[in-house]
C-alpha cells in the first residue's frame, strides 16, 4: 500500500510498525509533526504518548521506559538535540536501546528553523560526556524516513545502544511516496536484561556508575568492542561511481542535490558519481575507499566541514578532497555545485 | 552496621568489600534508617517482585546494593523523569523512586515537579538533610537560612541565596497529588511516624492510585560536624521550624481519576488509508518537470502542489513534494516544490522551474526570473505588474480567479490553475489520474467536488479557447 505522507509523519508510520511501545518529547519546529502523529497514533494503538515537560525530561522519561524493555521513541531538532545529550550519554552508559530522531536545523545557538546538517559531530561523535557512540542513521528520503526509524529500533535493540536518525528540515517536511511497511516487528526477547517488576528480573540492574576505575575502563572497552562489532553493519549506496572519475559524497537531503548534479554532470560528459552513507555511525569507510580511492572527491554538507572531516578522516587517499558546503538555513544549488565539481575534475580547485 | 531487615538483600554483594552486612553509610545517617522502613514496607505487603526502584545521584545512588527487588539508577536530578517513563509503560507496578534535596530540589526541581502536577503514578521519597551531603557540603536550595556550607561559609545569605525551598509546600499547591506528608526520622518516636507514613504511599502505589510524596527530614552528622546524637537533636531542633512535620494532604480514599478513552485500532486501521501501490516506472525519455505554485497562504497553493503530485504518483511517476513553512508561511505567503521526473528524484527543492503558478504579485515578481528557458508562467489576470519576463519564456495570464467566481466557489482558483495547465499540456500525466487526485483532495468536503470539477472544465476550455490554434 502506498501513501504521500510528510517525511515527519513516515518517521512515526515507521515506528508504529517497529512496534514503538512509548513516544516522550517536547515541541520543537522543524520537527513538531512527528510528536503530532505520535499523539494521534499511539493512544489509539493502546501505547503512550507524553508531552515532556523538556527535552532532558523526554530523555529520562525514554531512559526509565527503556528500562523496562520498551521500544521508545523522541524526536527534536538542534536545541532540544543538545539538551537530551546528557540523556543519551546515560542511556549509552547503561546499554539501553532508545531511538531518536533529529530533525536538523541551523544553529548555533537559537539559530532559525531552516534545514542545516550541522548536528552532524554532536550524533556521531558522542555529543555527550565520557566514551560512547550512538548509531547514527542517515535518510535521503521519505521512504527512508519510515525505514531507517525500523532499522534504528533493530540496531538500538541488537547491540543495546542509543540510535539516532539525522534527518533535517527538507526531509521532514518534504512528501514523498511511501510504500507502508508490511508487518509489525517482532518484540526483542530483553529479559536478560530490563527491569521489568517481575520476579525473573528483580536482579537485573539498569546503571552506569563504576566506582572501581579498573570496572569503569573494562565497561568502556566492552562498549568500544560493541562499536567495533557495529562496523559490519555499516550501510551505503553508490550512483554511478564505477566509471566515475569524480565522486561527489554527501549524506540526507545534500545527498539528493548530489545526485541531482551528478545527472547534469553526466550530460555534460563528465563522469561523476555519488556515494551517499546511509550509516553514518557506523561509518562506511570500506565502502567510501572501494569507490573513491584514486578518484577526485567533492563533498557537499549543509554545515561547517564536520562531515568532511569524517570524510577525510576514513579516506585512504587524502589528497583531492573539495568541499562545497551552505549553512544558515540556505540549499546548496545544483548548478553551483556543478560548477566546483567541473573545476574540481580539471584539477583546478 | 543495621539489623537484617526484609525487603532488603541478606548480604550485600553488590557492594563488594568485606563487610558485607554493613551500608556504606556514616554513623548517624538517616538514609539507613530510611532504607529499611521502605525494604520492611515493600515486604510487607508484598510488592517486592512486582516494585521497580528508581535510585537518585548522591548519597544514595548505591540503594541498590541493598534493595531487593528491580532496580534502576537515574542520572542527577532525574529520579522522577525516569519513574515518569516507569511508570508509563509499566502501569501495574509499584514504581519507587527516591531523591535527595539538591537532586530532587535544585537540579531536578521542573521533572519532579511536572510529575507531580501530572500525578505521575509512583511513589516519590524526598530526602531532605538540608545540603549536598556527597559532593562535600555544598548549599542545597533546602539549606537553612544562615547555615554555614562549603558554599555558604559565612552563612546562607536569603537576600543573594533565597529562601530554604518548601517542597511540601509547593506540590501542596497543585492538584494531581494523591498524598503529601512530611516525616523525620532524627529520633524513634519520628521514625514510628515516618514508618507509616512511607507505608501509606508504598500502599497507594500497591493499589496504584497515583503520586505520592513523602519528604523525609535526615539528618547528615558528617556534614554537621557533629556525633550522631547530638547532630540529631540540633537538626530537629533547626529544621522543624523552617519545615514543620506532618500530613498535607490524603486523598487516598478518594476514587481514582480515569483518562478519557480513545477508539483503539491495530497498527493497519490506524495507518490505513493508503492506495494500491502503483510501482514507479524507470523511463529516461520522460524528462524531469520542476513546478512552482505560489501565492498567499489560504489560497489553496499547497494543496494544488499535493494534487499534481498525488496524479502523477498515481501515474507511476517519481514525486517529491517540497512546502515552504515556519515564518514565511505565517507571513501571509506560500509556496511549493513539486518535481515529477521518469526516474529517482535528486534535489526536492527547485531552483529553476519549467512552470510558475504565481496567484498574487509578491509571488510572481518573487519567482518569474527563476524560471527557466523554455517554461510557462502562469499568473492570475487580475494581477497588475510591470516586471519584465525573462527571454524565451511563455508568460500566460489567466483569469484563475473570475473562473473560479464564475463557478461558485471563489476558493477555488487553484483548481482553475490546474485546468489551465492541463489544457496547455503541463501535467503529462493522465487527466483521469488528474481528476481523481482532484476529487480526492477533497474528500472530507465532498459538496465541493462538484463545482471543482466545473471550474476545471471551464479552466480548461478557456485554454482551448484563448490559446489553441
Amino acid at each position: 500500500m502506498r501513501k504521500f505522507v510528510r517525511g515527519n509523519e513516515a518517521v512515526m508510520i515507521g515506528a508504529v510498525y517497529a512496534g514503538v511501545d512509548a513516544y516522550f518529547g517536547y515541541p520543537i519546529t522543524p520537527a513538531s509533526e512527528i510528536a503530532h502523529a505520535a499523539a494521534e497514533y499511539l493512544p489509539c494503538l493502546g501505547k503512550e504518548f507524553l508531552q515532556a515537560e523538556c527535552e532532558t525530561g523526554s530523555a529520562n522519561m525514554m531512559y526509565g521506559a527503556a528500562s523496562a524493555g520498551k521500544k521508545v521513541i523522541s524526536a527534536s531538532a538542534g536545541p532540544g538535540m543538545s539538551l537530551m545529550q546528557e540523556g543519551l550519554s546515560y542511556l549509552a552508559g547503561a546499554q539501553l536501546p532508545a531511538v531518536v530522531v533529529d530533525i536538523m536545523r541551523a544553529g548555533p545557538g537559537l539559530g532559525n528553523i531552516y534545514p542545516e546538517q550541522g548536528d552532524y559531530d554532536q550524533a556521531v561523535k558522542g555529543g555527550g560526556h565520557g566514551n560512547y557512540k550512538c548509531i547514527v542513521l542517515a535518510p535521503a528520503s521519505v521512504q527512508e524516513m519510515c525505514d531507517l526509524t525500523i532499522l534504528a529500533f533493530d540496531l538500538a535493540f541488537k547491540y543495546r545502544n542509543p540510535a539516532v536518525v539525522l534527518a533535517d528540515a527538507v526531509l521532514g517536511q518534504m512528501m514523498e511516496s511511501l510504500i507502508l511497511p508490511e508487518k509489525v516487528s517482532d518484540v526483542p526477547d530483553t529479559d536478560g536484561w530490563a527491569v521489568k517488576g517481575r520476579k525473573e528480573t528483580k536482579d537485573n540492574l539498569i546503571f552506569s556508575i563504576y566506582l572501581d576505575a579498573d570496572r569503569q575502563e573494562a565497561h568502556n572497552f566492552l562498549l568500544n568492542k560493541k562499536y567495533e562489532e557495529m562496523k559490519k553493519d555499516a550501510r551505503a549506496e553508490s550512483y554511478l561511481t564505477e566509471d566515475a572519475d569524480v565522486i561527489l559524497t554527501g549524506y540526507g537531503t545534500s545527498a539528493r542535490i548530489a545526485r541531482s548534479a551528478v545527472d547534469v554532470l553526466r550530460e555534460k560528459g563528465i563522469k561523476a558519481g555519488l556515494f551517499r552513507p546511509i550509516t553514518l555511525s557506523p561509518f562506511p569507510a570500506k565502502e567510501l575507499n572501494a569507490c573513491a580511492t584514486g578518484k577526485k572527491i567533492v563533498v557537499v554538507e549543509m554545515s561547517n566541514g564536520q562531515y568532511r572531516d569524517d570524510v577525510v578522516l576514513h579516506l585512504e587517499n587524502k589528497e583531492q578532497v573539495t568541499l562545497f558546503n551552505r549553512m544558515g538555513g540556505n540549499l546548496p544549488k545544483v548548478a553551483d555545485l556543478v560548477g566546483v565539481v567541473e573545476k574540481a575534475a580539471e584539477g583546478k580547485a | 552496621m543495621i539489623k537484617r531487615s526484609t525487603g532488603l538483600y541478606e548480604q550485600f554483594s553488590r557492594k563488594g568489600g568485606d563487610a558485607l552486612r554493613a551500608t556504606h553509610y556514616c554513623a548517624g545517617c538517616g538514609h539507613g534508617i530510611i532504607l529499611k522502613l521502605i525494604g520492611e514496607a515493600m515486604a510487607d505487603l508484598g510488592i517486592q517482585d512486582d516494585s521497580v526502584f528508581v535510585g537518585p545521584v548522591g548519597c544514595a545512588t548505591f540503594c541498590y546494593y541493598y534493595f531487593d527487588c528491580g532496580h534502576v539508577s537515574a542520572p542527577h536530578g532525574r529520579a522522577s523523569a525516569v519513574a515518569t517513563g516507569l511508570s508509563r509503560v509499566l502501569p501495574d507496578n509499584p514504581i519507587i523512586a527516591y531523591q535527595g534535596d539538591g537532586d530532587l530540589g535544585a537540579i531536578g526541581f521542573n521533572n519532579a515537579f511536572q510529575a507531580a502536577n501530572r500525578g505521575d503514578n509512583f511513589a516519590l521519597f524526598f530526602v531532605n538533610n538540608s545540603i549536598f551531603a556527597m559532593t562535600g557540603g555544598q548549599m542545597a536550595p533546602t539549606t537553612l537560612e544562615g547555615q554555614v556550607t562549603t558554599t555558604t561559609p559565612f552563612g546562607r545569605d536569603t537576600v543573594k541565596a533565597g529562601y530554604p525551598l518548601k517542597v511540601c509546600e509547593v506540590f501542596e499547591t497543585l492538584e494531581a497529588p494523591v498524598f503529601i506528608e512530611r516525616v523525620s526520622v532524627a529520633d524513634t518516636k519520628r521514625i514510628m511516624l515516618a514508618k507509616k507514613a512511607i507505608r501509606k504511599a508504598l500502599q497507594i502505589q500497591k493499589e496504584k492510585k497515583g503520586f505520592a510524596f513523602v519528604e523525609i527530614l535526615s539528618p547528615c552528622p558528617n556534614n554537621m560536624r557533629e556525633e550522631p546524637v547530638k547532630a540529631a537533636e540540633l537538626f530537629t531542633e533547626t529544621m522543624e521550624k523552617t519545615y514543620p512535620l506532618g500530613n498535607f494532604r490524603d486523598r487516598s480514599e478518594k476514587p481514582v481519576p480515569t483518562p478519557k478513552g480513545v477508539p483503539l485500532k491495530n497498527e493497519k486501521e490506524l495507518i490505513g488509508g493508503g492506495k494500491e501501490t502503483v510501482a514507479t516506472k524507470n523511463d529516461p525519455s520522460f524528462k524531469e518537470r520542476r513546478f512552482k505554485f505560489s501565492g498567499f497562504g489560504g489560497q489553496g497553493i499547497l494543496s494544488l502542489g499535493l494534487v499534481v503530485a498525488e496524479a502523477a504518483a498515481s501515474d507511476g511517476k517519481f514525486v517529491s513534494w517540497m512546502p515552504s513553512y515556519g515564518p514565511e508561511q505565517r507571513g501571509g505567503s506560500a509556496s511549493c516544490s513539486v518535481r515529477v521526473g521518469g526516474k529517482e528524484i535528486g534535489s526536492p527543492t527547485i531552483d529553476d522551474p519549467d512552470v510558475l503558478v504565481a496567484m498574487n504579485q509578491p509571488a510572481l515578481e518573487r519567482f518569474a526570473s527563476s524560471v527557466r528557458e523554455g517554461g510557462t508562467i502562469l499568473y492570475d489576470s487580475s494581477i497588475k505588474t510591470n516586471i519584465g519576463f525573462p527571454a524565451g519564456v511563455r508568460a500566460i495570464p489567466f483569469p484563475a480567479s473570475s473562473i473560479a467566481i464564475e463557478n461558485g466557489v471563489s476558493k477555488a482558483s487553484n483548481t482553475a490553475f490546474l485546468g489551465a495547465m492541463t489544457g496547455l499540456g503541463l501535467l503529462p500525466f493522465g487527466e483521469t489520474n488528474i481528476k481523481a487526485a482532484l476529487a480526492e483532495s477533497m474528500s472530507a468536503r465532498p459538496s465541493l467536488v462538484e463545482p471543482n470539477m466545473r471550474v476545471f472544465e471551464t479552466a480548461m476550455k478557456w485554454i482551448t479557447d484563448n490559446l489553441r490554434p
